[in-house]
């Protein structure tokens, strides 16, 4: 049986892969609408012809972020946070990767259940739109996007750290400002993206 | 002035330190705050403070009350006993200078281990967690081993820091996921193992020791808040050796997946 090492540093791992790497992808896709009506609709065909595609979702998406989840949970649940005490840049970092992996599960939950288990006939650019019609549910997705990218980013940040990939102080500040970048960008991308819904 | 009903009360004067002490009787009492006013002067540091209070036990509202318990030893910042929040941070007393300190100073025990009175912890799980990883370094035996490996400038350079860690536990206490829900080793026993990790003699035992930080409780429950290097008194690169320690478990739990 793995012990929790195992399964911190799984936990850590499907953050990035294939967890992120489907973030990527996502936005990659939803960016098409940049694109027009149709290129958008034309991706989501393309994916929606994948071979095997219930089985790349259970086991790339649907699994791994049950698990990251759920782990994620009791992770937030094990820590009390010290913010007011020990005032540090890197404490508050600390904190709202908390604060984001709850606003992300809450937002992807929802998200899923709307756009993709909870819904009916065929999606395209026109069922996307309709969605985001309602300003309050814009918004949401917002506060969602903003949430997913952080808590994204710094993840990513303390990947490298958990992993012992980068050991040194001036390695984990070159990092962070690459994680920085990576954050700016997908909120960049996303918000446009969600803007050409809308 | 008038004999009302403040007449009794020690009138604090412009050389007095007000303190605010929490205070308790030990495990199962409740606990409280107490203040006291303590005649200044010219560089006191907070033990000094509260043994005028132990000569004086006598609160800011003028009543005779019991001394403040708390520890202290080495008086240089060396041995770790008089660890406790000071206006909010861990810290030692005996180098806690009242001129640079903010007033009132307010004194709290640590809360990351158990109590035993006013001031006072039981610090014993930072030392049966120096045990559990085997934070030492073989070199016992039953004849004569000869003269120790050399060891390269360098590597003395970097673990003399790592040395100098006197087990205060004020990196435990700054760090969040220290506390009584998690089983988390903290940080000071996985800076000893990378110090003992990078002496060529105690290399030979590096392996048992990174097995005993991936266990529960392990080095794998660092959230990485990075608390405890910027709390340190001793200046230690906690979240260096947290990060080194990091890379060698994961490279030797993969190997040791790869082979078994």
């Amino acid at each position: 049986m793995p012990n929790t090492y195992f399964w911190r540093k799984l936990h850590s791992f499907l953050g990035l892969f294939p967890i992120g790497v489907f973030l990527f992808e996502h936005m990659f896709v939803n960016s098409l609408a940049l694109k027009g009506e149709a290129a958008f609709n034309r991706g989501v065909a393309f994916l929606q012809g994948v071979p095997y595609l219930w089985l790349v979702e259970l086991v790339l998406i649907f699994l791994p972020l049950l698990f990251h989840a759920f782990y994620g949970i009791y992770i937030v649940y094990l820590t009390k946070n010290n913010v007011l005490s020990y005032t540090y840049f890197r404490n508050w970092l600390f904190y709202l990767q908390r604060i984001t992996a709850l606003v992300t599960l809450a937002f992807v939950a929802w998200h899923v259940f709307v756009l993709r288990l909870g819904f009916s006939g065929e999606i395209s650019y026109a069922a996307v739109s309709q969605t985001l019609s309602n300003p309050v549910v814009t918004a949401l997705y917002v506060i969602g996007l903003f949430a997913s990218f952080s808590h994204f980013a710094n993840g990513t940040w303390s990947f490298f750290v958990s992993w012992g990939i980068t050991i040194g102080e001036r390695a984990q500040k070159t990092t962070a400002y690459i994680c920085a970048i990576l954050f700016v960008f997908l909120t960049v991308v996303g918000l446009k993206a969600l803007n050409a819904f809308v | 002035m008038s004999n009302d009903k403040s007449s009794s009360i020690i009138k604090p004067t412009s050389k007095d330190v007000t303190f605010i002490i929490k205070r308790s009787n030990g495990p199962g009492f409740s606990s409280y705050w107490e203040e006291f006013q303590i005649p200044y002067y010219p560089n006191m540091n907070v033990v000094g403070a509260l043994m005028e209070i132990q000569k004086n036990p006598v609160n800011g509202k003028g009543e005779q009350t019991t001394p403040v318990t708390w520890e202290c030893n080495c008086l240089e910042e060396v041995c770790g006993a008089c660890t406790m929040i000071i206006n909010g941070k861990a810290r030692q007393a005996c180098s806690a200078l009242v001129d640079k300190l903010t007033q009132p100073i307010r004194l709290a025990p640590l809360t990351k281990f158990p109590l035993v009175k006013d001031l006072v912890v039981d610090r014993r799980v930072m030392f049966d967690n120096l045990r559990k990883v085997k934070a030492w370094i073989k070199i016992d035996g039953t004849y004569d081993m000869g003269p120790g490996p050399k060891i390269p400038p360098q590597v003395q350079e970097y673990t003399y820091e790592l040395s100098k860690c006197m087990t205060c536990g004020t990196c435990a206490e700054s760090c969040p996921n220290v506390n009584e829900k998690s089983k988390f080793i903290g940080p000071a026993a996985i800076a000893q193992v990378d110090l003992v990790n990078s002496h060529p003699t105690g290399a030979l035992m590096k392996e048992e020791r990174l097995e005993a930080l991936m266990g529960e409780g392990g080095i794998a429950e660092c959230g990485n808040a990075q608390n405890c290097a910027k709390a340190c008194p001793k200046g230690i690169p906690l979240t260096r050796s947290i990060a080194r320690v990091n890379r060698q478990t994961s490279v030797y739990g993969i190997r040791s997946w790869l082979n078994r």
